[in-house]
């Protein structure tokens, strides 16, 4: 097992650097001048040239990505172009939000979609498995804007159960993480569905069934358990992919999370901030999985982390 | 009222309407309540040496003061931290006279020295100033760029009260340059104990001072209760909020949540907002010192011929791409701004005429016309407004092919003179200061004609430059007439090369909620974007 995990992090460590290089080398040849950026529309030729000189930025790819890199590994994510602020105050200033979201929202996908995958597959083929999957076909494919706004709307400005965006408190967290566990269902209610349906034509449950045991026990103490191991694969990368931020649904909401950061610091070719976010939400989806793939054996002893 | 400006008596005799008196308050204005501001974007930075955009610009304000100042929602200049100046006869030497006690937000008081600093500061390379090239006129700022100085040799500190800015060349704009944000007085021990993060720690001399910063969620300021200008600010706090959509802030807006939402009405929303009298009425327009055109790469065929860029203004059907932008804003006839002092009053512009064009450009050797394209940054309404231009040049048999591009792809094409046509929207040139030289030198001189430059028509005519020169070597205010008047006419022989077609000047519409007081100059000021120290709450 420690060899395993040793292994993996090796192996992570070696697809972050891959990471690293590739957004770099995009930023780079990205036909962009941030420092365009900095020195805005009065700056004369020579006020640019004099800040690419002072960011380092007319040296040669190789050097600057070295130069990255030197940093990176003494954990220094570097200075944002434009704020001047260190990246990583910078991040971790919204890492709390962005924790929290991630949290609740794979609360409510997972009390959502596992919740309509199950009653799917038990009832196969009939009407609820048709509107069901109906429906979380419909949450996939909702535009996440509309579906944010509608809900603040209606649950915040006409109802007013809920403050108009923002962030602090439970009430603040409550429309965005349904939110997002509405339109995240889908995938987790599709996956389980057919997940449960391929477990329950497994022979164990048939022996229990036939041991006389009740509907409730063979779907909940059997069935449930096995069937929901590509769930926590699938967590694994849902970790990630909130990491990298959800746009849309963070700035309808108000919420301070790292999309917002990132969604900026493109706009504005903020390069020390890409790299950053992007870094971080590697990161996550790295361990995401690893920690998914620990969590595996636990759940199922046939699975043996070699 | 405040006291008029103690100028020497050569001076004020000197001094012209433009500098003819200071701000009378509202005399219903009273101290005290605190308001809510919300903006979609973080504020990058609040220090005066790097903000430069839209949003940080008028925080920057309140909370810095530079030597000269502006009078409230106008254009004006007044005096700011110095309480006189004299320029000498040659336009190349101004001292400026501080006013004694006045306190920076630690508590230190502004010396002589802090100018200085502040000066030294922004055109030194490793400070990454956008806006040094604001100050290439004060002597040796070359060396300071050059990096064989850390110090102006121009500025120097006569006695603690009374700073000397020494010249290379006279620069009619030089005050207002003193009233840039860029200027704004630091002070030293703040700016090193910062260590490099001053833009999220700043202290300054202004109305307000910053007294909480929690990144990406919200900003407070509170009032500077040692504040110089005796009686402001009326506002006890402000409160900017962050990461809400513009459409969100109106809903709050509309609840009583907010006072003013910062992005302003959003486009979508416009004819709803428009249309309803109670949300009209907090509706508040003014003028920005803004211009809209389509430019045209004058170094390469077709648009190296003259009479093809006539046509091309000509064709222009400018009345109906303002109703394109649901008529937030006005169909512009010249580069400067109605707003901008040199504006061209009696000048009509090109006229629509397509049957005129069409004309125009079988003479020049293009009866069937050609093809082109058209940049245009890909964010709405660019592309709508690219589209009916595309229209308007298919009357008359030019085709245009849209290229709707990211915004820094565009500068970037423009830049490197690839692009024949551009249509200028959301990269559009706004004065960084109210003076007509501001429109020319980047956007239309030779200067910025240079590759990776902001002149993308690449017109470069050096009889304008020199006209430009001789203009800004007026800096003596009993010229200011005649300056604006070479203004005007290098504008109008602009016109006459039509490197661009100008389309149209934006209006600026912003919404502020029933309990808010001051004039609405104030909420539309075309210098602070919104003037925090003037508003108030009824």
């Amino acid at each position: 097992m420690p060899a395993y995990i040793l292994r993996r992090l090796i192996q992570s460590a070696l697809i972050l650097l891959g990471v690293s290089f590739i957004t770099f080398f995009l930023l780079f040849v990205l036909p962009a001048d941030p420092v365009r950026q900095i020195a805005g529309r009065s700056a004369s030729a020579a006020t640019v040239e004099s800040i690419r000189h002072e960011l380092g930025l007319d040296r040669p790819f190789l050097v600057q990505y070295a130069r990255y890199l030197g940093g990176l590994v003494q954990g220094d994510l570097g200075r944002s172009y434009l704020q001047k602020s260190e990246v990583s105050v910078l991040i971790a200033s919204r890492l709390p939000a962005t924790l929290l979201l991630m949290v609740a929202a794979i609360f409510c996908e997972l009390a959502i979609g596992l919740t309509m995958g199950i009653v799917a597959a038990l009832r196969r083929d009939r009407f609820a498995d048709q509107a069901l999957m109906m429906t979380s076909f419909v949450t996939v494919s909702a535009p996440q804007f509309v579906v944010s706004l509608l809900m603040l709307y209606v649950f915040a400005v006409k109802l007013g159960w809920f403050p108009i965006g923002g962030y602090g408190t439970f009430r603040h967290l409550v429309l965005p993480a349904i939110t997002l566990g509405i339109l995240g269902s889908g995938w987790y209610s599709r996956m389980m569905r057919s997940s449960m349906i391929d477990v329950m034509r497994a022979d164990y449950i048939r022996t229990a069934r036939s041991k006389g045991l009740g509907r409730a026990r063979v779907v909940l103490g059997h069935a449930l358990p096995n069937a929901i191991l590509p769930i926590i694969a699938m967590i694994g990368i849902d970790i990630g992919v909130f990491m990298g931020g959800i746009v849309v649904v963070e700035s309808v909401f108000g919420w301070p999370g790292i999309g917002q950061l990132a969604w900026q610091a493109i706009q504005r070719i903020d390069i020390p901030i890409i790299m950053g976010v992007t870094l971080v939400s590697a990161v996550a989806i790295v361990l995401g999985n690893l920690l998914a793939d620990l969590i595996a054996p636990f759940i199922d002893p046939r699975i043996k982390l070699k | 009222m405040n006291k008029l400006l103690t100028s020497t008596a050569v001076m004020l005799a000197l001094c012209g309407p433009s500098l003819a008196q200071d701000y009378v308050p509202d005399p219903a204005a009273k101290q005290g309540g605190a308001i809510v501001m919300t903006y979609k974007d973080d504020v990058a930075t609040l220090d005066p040496a790097i903000g430069y955009d839209w949003q940080n610009w008028s925080m920057i304000r309140s909370l810095f003061d530079g030597l000269m100042d502006y009078t409230p929602g106008t254009t004006d200049l007044r005096l700011g931290l110095a309480d006189k100046y004299d320029i000498s006869e040659d336009g190349l030497t101004y001292t400026f006279h501080l006013r004694a006690g006045v306190k920076f937000h630690n508590g230190r008081e502004m010396t002589a020295e802090d100018v200085k600093y502040s000066l030294d500061r922004v055109t030194l390379p490793a400070t990454q100033s956008p806006g040094s090239g604001f100050f290439g006129a004060i002597k040796g700022y070359d060396a300071m760029v050059g990096g064989t100085a850390t110090s102006l040799e121009g500025v120097v500190v006569v006695d603690p009260l009374t700073v000397k800015i020494e010249l290379s060349r006279p620069d009619a704009t030089f005050l207002h340059v003193m009233a840039i944000n860029f200027s704004a007085v630091v002070p030293k021990e703040a700016v090193e104990a910062a260590n490099g993060d001053f833009g999220k720690m700043p202290v300054g001399t202004g109305a307000f001072k910053m007294k909480e910063w929690t990144l990406g969620q919200s900003l407070i300021f509170e009032r500077n209760t040692d504040y110089w200008r005796a009686g402001e600010p009326y506002l006890d706090q402000i409160t900017y909020e962050f990461g809400q959509e513009p459409i969100v802030a109106l809903l709050r807006l509309q609840n009583g949540e907010i006072d003013i939402p910062g992005d302003g009405v959003p486009p979508a929303k416009f004819t709803e907002v428009m249309g309803d009298p109670a949300q009209k009425a907090q509706v508040v327009t003014g003028d920005v010192l803004h211009t809209g055109y389509i430019t045209m790469n004058v170094t390469a065929a077709p648009f190296d011929n003259v009479d093809v860029r006539r046509a091309v203004n000509m064709a222009i059907n400018k009345e109906r791409i303002v109703q394109v932008v649901n008529n937030r804003a006005v169909p512009a006839t010249q580069p400067l701004p109605p707003a901008m002092p040199g504006y061209t009053a009696d000048y009509a512009g090109y006229p629509f005429d397509v049957e005129g064009a069409k004309k125009l450009l079988a003479d020049a050797g293009f009866p069937d016309g050609f093809e082109t394209d058209l940049y245009a940054m890909n964010t709405d309404p660019n592309p709508r407004i690219a589209q009916a231009i595309q229209q308007d040049l298919a009357a008359i048999g030019i085709t245009a092919n849209i290229q709707s591009l990211a915004q820094a792809n565009v500068i970037e094409a423009g830049g490197a003179g690839t692009a024949p046509m551009i249509w200028s929207g959301g990269m559009a040139w706004v004065a960084d200061f109210p003076d007509p030289s501001n429109f020319y030198g980047p956007i239309l001189g030779c200067a910025g004609a240079e590759p990776g430059g902001w002149n993308w028509a690449k017109y470069c005519n050096a009889d304008l430059d020199a006209a430009a020169v001789a203009a800004d070597s007026m800096s003596d205010p009993a010229k200011s007439a005649e300056r604006l008047k070479a203004w005007s006419d290098i504008y109008m022989k602009v016109m006459e090369d039509a490197p661009w077609a100008p389309v149209y000047n934006d209006q600026r519409f912003t919404m502020k909620s029933d309990r808010m007081g001051g004039a609405d100059a104030l909420y539309v000021d075309p210098i602070a974007t919104v003037n925090f120290d003037y508003i108030y709450v009824k």
